[in-house]
């Protein structure tokens, strides 16, 4: 029963933080139909900055509970300064190429920002661990859980939940899901299409940098987080299926679920297990679970 | 039309020919005169590879470059105290080339070759991962060219093959997890339950296995809890962590290194894994300055043999410190002192081999006879190539406890206990897992 329970809420700890590392790049492909690799880029400088800001704040003296704050400001500012950046000054000239070609583009945006972030932050490790420990710990099912494992769970739900509102309750989100649905009729219908690009791009950027900031207080921020991040994203969305919102959040679910029942019953298995179901799932749905079949049009 | 062109083609065909065995004949004069002369070069470069980027840039690769770089400047000013007081490799001045480690195995087979034989390096030390170290000497045997692996721990090397011009400076990862074993027996002699967390490939899956092979070794009614083997750079260890709190194990082990291993710190000190049970730490010493307060107070660390706040108190250790704290405003870890060994190795195999050439410029297989068995000084002591037909070094392992220095702040260690290399390596000719296994004959412990 405890080790019901261990996996049970060690799961949806790992689920919801996938949630938020991956969600953003099933946004960018369900607008642009772009399998952005940058993404795992803009994960990475969302944790250098969430750090940087976090050292300094604490540096300064600063009260502890603002950490938080700049936890998110760090996100919003790689967002809304990078996202508009790439896809005006990169992508937009690459649009209505083959989505390999495009794929190709937003690889050589990882590399470039790659080394960007080793010229301005180094090699050596960031730790900005204060956040997470100063939530204090819970005791559940047996277990000492850090609290902001649990607040965690909590921005998960907020972000989707954000977005569920966005794209079912207000304008701007119908006028992003009619571009989802068909760009040509969107734009004979007088749709700006690429400003809901531009704004799309700039959401997955912040989302990917916020899944960066929040995992910074639990990590040394080093090189190489970005890779390993990708991968991990890439899984999580190709199992719910691409660009779909629903799909990302089950797709975590069922990976948080069967990594922590790996760790906790067959460690060996730990490995290989999420690309196991990846591979199951896509032999039983091509197109993820929550995929659609997309005609081609001639 | 045709017949013309047929016999420009063979006219070219005959002249690349001939261009080409001049060339050959070329290379065979050159390297005839090489081995008959061996006049004094202007300079000796080595080719020096070590992680520049990537996850083991931080911890190990870019301490190591800094290392030599301080290493081959103070050497060339002749700065560096006795026995190495001559300037330069008998007194001529070296050049160093480096290269990134990062990329994989197949990479690096390609850029030994460039640096063999496009960049014509006289020799190369590197090599912090395991799968490069076992991927490069074949190549460096092939080519002929002196190869000194400065910090790989695979002890496969030297225990599966022979080389000749393959040498290891510092010991292998066996004398980390034996030494470990040793020392968490020795404060924890009623010990029954173990655990571990290393990373899902060879460096982690070794380590587990040679530290659980010498503690069933050592006292066989040990038992294992929890085994876990997370995938190397995954960052989140939160159910792990869940799994060893649940299985309550007296030790947990771990060889995790770098980033994984301060996430697991990180991470697992807030709920209270450090508190609840006793971690060793066979790396910990790369994070003593790193952490600061972070670290917590009580965690057993190694520092893969006598080094970092393990190493002597000699006047080489004195200057690295002084001369690496100056530069970098933090003490060398592990990773310098393996690659201090492996220039100072070099410098003195060199050096060895010219005074028996009556002072002439020694060659490559000169200095490799030379480097075989040898015994150099080093800021962790003396170092013995004593392993591997003389190819592979054998150092003492330490262990300690960490405790927080306020004045300093950082943590430093106690409890140190120091394990003679006898005691901590297979004796030549033995394969380490069956000297493990067969109860560490030949060990000699005081």
């Amino acid at each position: 029963m405890t080790t019901a329970a261990a996996i049970l809420v060690d799961g949806v700890i790992y689920a919801a933080w996938l949630f938020v590392i991956s969600v953003g790049l099933s946004l960018i492909y369900g607008v642009m139909r772009i399998l952005n690799v940058a993404h795992g880029s803009l994960y990475a400088l969302g944790a250098y900055t969430a750090a940087s800001l976090v050292i300094a704040w604490f540096g300064a003296g600063g009260a502890p509970w603002v950490s938080y704050l700049l936890l998110l400001l760090a996100a919003l500012a790689v967002g809304l300064v990078l996202g508009p950046l790439v896809e005006r000054g990169v992508l937009r000239w690459a649009y209505g190429r083959d989505e390999v070609v495009l794929l190709l583009v937003t690889y050589s945006v990882f590399l470039i920002l790659e080394d960007l972030t080793k010229l301005v932050w180094g090699v050596d490790p960031y730790y900005a661990s204060q956040p997470y420990a100063l939530l204090g710990r819970v005791a559940v099912a047996g277990l000492a859980y850090s609290v902001y494992d649990f607040a965690v769970v909590g921005c998960a739900l907020l972000v989707g939940g954000g977005l569920w509102a966005v794209f079912n309750r207000t304008r701007a989100g119908r006028l992003v899901l009619a571009v989802i649905h068909d760009r040509e009729v969107s734009l004979a219908m007088g749709i700006n299409v690429p400003r809901v690009y531009v704004a799309a791009f700039a959401a997955g950027a912040a989302l990917a940098a916020l899944g960066g900031a929040i995992t910074a207080p639990m990590i040394s921020v080093v090189p190489g987080i970005s890779v390993e991040i990708i991968v991990l994203a890439f899984a999580v969305v190709v199992i719910g299926g691409l660009g779909s919102l629903g799909g990302a959040a089950l797709g975590a679910l069922i990976v948080g679920l069967v990594r922590a029942a790996a760790v906790h019953t067959l460690p060996q298995a730990e490995l290989f297990i999420i690309y196991a179901v990846m591979a199951l799932v896509l032999a039983l749905r091509p197109h993820g679970l929550f995929g659609r079949v997309e005609l081609r049009r001639i | 039309m045709r017949r013309p062109r047929m016999l420009g083609r063979l006219r070219d065909v005959v002249a690349a020919l001939a261009v080409a065995g001049a060339a050959v004949g070329a290379v065979q004069v050159a390297g005839v005169g090489d081995a008959a002369a061996q006049a004094r070069p202007a300079r000796v470069s080595i080719g020096i590879v070590t992680f520049l980027s990537g996850g083991a840039a931080g911890p190990f690769g870019v301490p190591a470059r800094n290392g030599a770089e301080i290493l081959v400047e103070a050497l060339n000013e002749g700065k560096v105290p006795a026995p190495y007081a001559e300037k330069g490799l008998g007194g001529v001045p070296i050049e160093t080339v480096f290269v990134d480690e990062a990329g994989g195995a197949t990479r690096q087979v390609t850029e030994l070759r460039n640096l063999v034989q496009r960049q014509q390096v006289d020799l190369v030390i590197g090599y912090i991962s395991s799968g490069d170290c076992l991927a490069v000497a074949p190549v460096a045997e092939e080519l002929k060219k002196l190869l000194v692996l400065f910090d790989c721990g695979t002890p496969r090397i030297f225990e599966d093959r022979a080389y000749k011009y393959v040498f290891r400076t510092a010991g292998h990862a066996v004398l980390d997890s034996v030494g470990a074993a040793r020392y968490v027996l020795a404060r924890k002699p009623g010990l029954r339950t173990i655990a571990g967390i290393n990373q899902n490939y060879a460096w982690g899956q070794d380590s587990w296995n040679d530290f659980r092979a010498a503690m069933l070794a050592l006292k066989p009614d040990v038992k294992e809890a929890s085994v876990q083997f997370p995938k190397l750079f995954a960052g989140q260890y939160g159910a792990e962590i869940s799994a060893l709190l649940g299985a309550n194990p007296e030790v947990v082990h771990s060889s995790f290194w770098g980033g994984d291993m301060e996430a697991l710190i990180l991470q697992g000190a807030p709920r209270g894994l450090f508190d609840k049970t006793q971690v060793l730490l066979t790396p910990g010493e790369t994070v003593l300055a790193r952490l600061g307060r972070r670290l917590p107070d009580g965690i057993m660390v190694g520092a893969r043999g006598p080094h970092g706040p393990f190493a002597p108190d000699n006047e080489l250790n004195r200057w690295l410190i002084a001369a690496y704290q100056d530069r970098y405003n933090t003490p060398p870890t592990y990773p310098v002192y393996h690659m201090a060994q492996a220039i100072l190795g070099v410098k003195a195999a060199w050096e060895k081999a010219m005074k028996a050439a009556g002072g002439r410029w020694p060659t490559t297989d000169q200095v490799v006879a030379a480097l075989e068995r040898l015994t150099f000084e080093s800021p962790s002591g003396p170092i013995s190539m004593s392993l591997g037909n003389g190819h592979q070094a054998a150092e003492p392992v330490a262990y300690g406890v960490t405790k927080f220095d306020q004045a300093s702040g950082r943590s430093r260690v106690v409890d140190v206990v120091r394990y003679d290399a006898a005691c901590v390596n297979p004796p030549e000719g033995v394969k380490s897992l069956d000297w493990i296994t067969s109860g560490f004959k030949g060990a000699k412990c005081p």
